[in-house]
């Protein structure tokens, strides 16, 4: 888990993960304008994901 | 910043705080599919509660389909800021109550999100610190890479230094929601710019389809805005009615009805399309799509309330507030912090800190 710690990591491998965050907010965003119903439950659902990673990164031990 | 953050909080549910803090007179109860009631007896039964004023606007309650509201002012061509909305049953008819919003938290909260009480400059100026906070951000995440080579995604390093600690809070919060926090400050920008926009249509768009009336006066015995929004809603098919415009008002010419209407999907819904009925023979001028630079402004607002998803959407907003208060304030934080570099007992690893990017 930890091995990346001392290694320096390239610009792709930081930027990968918040990349993919950012293209799913991004989706909700749009998604309930698009439509309502399930396209609202999208929208919910990737706009959600933020929060809870932070609290999840947050509360888990550093190591 | 942290202001707008804090007075937007609430204003994400300033409908819901409303209903909680003031009662209106509710409208009658009917039978969905009831019919409505004529528009031109809603205006008299208006003016009869507003003596010496004149109506602006006619405006359906986009989530009370029972209510209109009815703005005037003491003549047609008075600040339509100071307008006041009487609350009418869209059934009846009836006057309902003219509530006295300004002093209400709700207007106080707006007030002081859009313009802190300095009308255009104050727009103006709040829509030049959201540019800021937008080049802020693009430079958080310029600098979000030197801090993080040595750290994995999601890292929190909850053993160290406080400034250590709050930095890992800053960037991982900053970093989950940059896209989020880019769009709504982007928005928010955009939304600054209402006021010109409005302008920019008036004198173009507008000004194009009413050439041929330019020197005509405001007619003194104005057709009938029952029959003026049948013939809007007969000229755009499938389309509802969501304002009217009195000849003379802001977003109309002087001889003309300004009926405005959207469509009914979430998208379409915020698009308006205007038709302008000639108000002295009831006949329809004109109809056009509006100009890109204004559904450009009508596509931004929702997604700066975010109020169209449901209340869900609505709760994720403000969780979202919260967290950019978070990354605000950290930000605050690391910036005061670097100010003081003699304090500053930043372990080595965490040296490459975003001190610019904290500036927001």
């Amino acid at each position: 888990m930890s091995v990346n710690r001392s290694r320096r990591q390239t610009l792709t491998k930081i930027f990968a993960w918040p990349l993919v965050i950012g293209v799913l907010s991004i989706t909700g965003l749009i998604a309930a304008l698009v439509g309502d119903g399930i396209w609202d439950r999208v929208s919910w659902a990737t706009l959600l994901l933020p929060s809870v990673l932070y609290v999840v990164f947050l509360l888990r031990p550093f190591r | 910043m942290l202001m707008l953050c804090i007075t937007g909080l609430p204003l994400i549910f300033h409908h819901e705080i409303d209903d909680l803090l003031h009662e209106g007179v509710p409208a009658a109860q009917v039978p969905p599919g009831s019919p409505k009631a004529d528009l031109d007896l809603i205006i008299r039964n208006a003016l009869a509660r507003a003596p010496e004023q004149v109506p602006h606007f006619l405006a359906w309650d986009r989530d009370d389909p029972n209510t209109l509201f009815v703005a005037v002012g003491s003549s047609i061509t008075a600040d339509p800021a100071d307008n006041r909305f009487l609350r009418m049953d869209a059934h009846t008819g009836a006057f309902l109550d003219l509530p006295d919003v300004t002093g209400r938290f709700t207007y106080i909260m707006l007030k002081l999100h859009t313009e802190m009480y300095a009308g255009l400059p104050g727009k103006l100026f709040l829509g030049f610190m959201g540019i800021l906070f937008c080049i802020a951000i693009v430079s958080g995440i310029v600098v979000y890479a030197p801090s993080m080579r040595k750290l994995r995604f999601g890292a929190y390093r909850r053993d160290r230094p406080r400034i250590v600690r709050w930095l890992d809070v800053h960037n991982l919060a900053g970093i989950l929601l940059v896209a989020w926090t880019l769009v709504v400050g982007f928005t928010g920008v955009i939304n600054t710019w209402a006021d010109l926009v409005a302008k920019l249509w008036q004198y173009g768009q507008l000004a194009e389809m009413t050439a041929q009336y330019k020197d005509r006066e405001i007619p003194t015995k104005l057709s009938s805005v029952q029959s003026a929004v049948e013939v809007a809603e007969q000229a755009v098919p499938g389309m509802v009615p969501v304002f009217v415009a009195f000849p003379g008002s802001l977003f109309t010419s002087k001889s003309h009805y300004a009926v405005f209407l959207r469509g009914d999907t979430p998208v379409t819904s915020r698009l308006l399309k205007p038709a302008l009925v000639d108000a002295e023979t009831g006949q329809l001028t004109d109809t056009r799509d509006l100009p890109w630079y204004v559904s450009t402004l009508l596509l931004s607002q929702p997604l700066h309330f975010g109020d169209y998803g449901g209340m869900p959407l609505k709760i994720i907003w403000a969780i979202l507030d919260i967290l950019t208060i978070v990354i605000l304030w950290t930000g605050l934080y690391l910036w005061l912090r670097r100010r003081k570099p003699t304090t500053v007992a930043a372990p080595a690893a965490a040296r490459p800190i975003d001190q610019q990017a904290v500036s927001s």
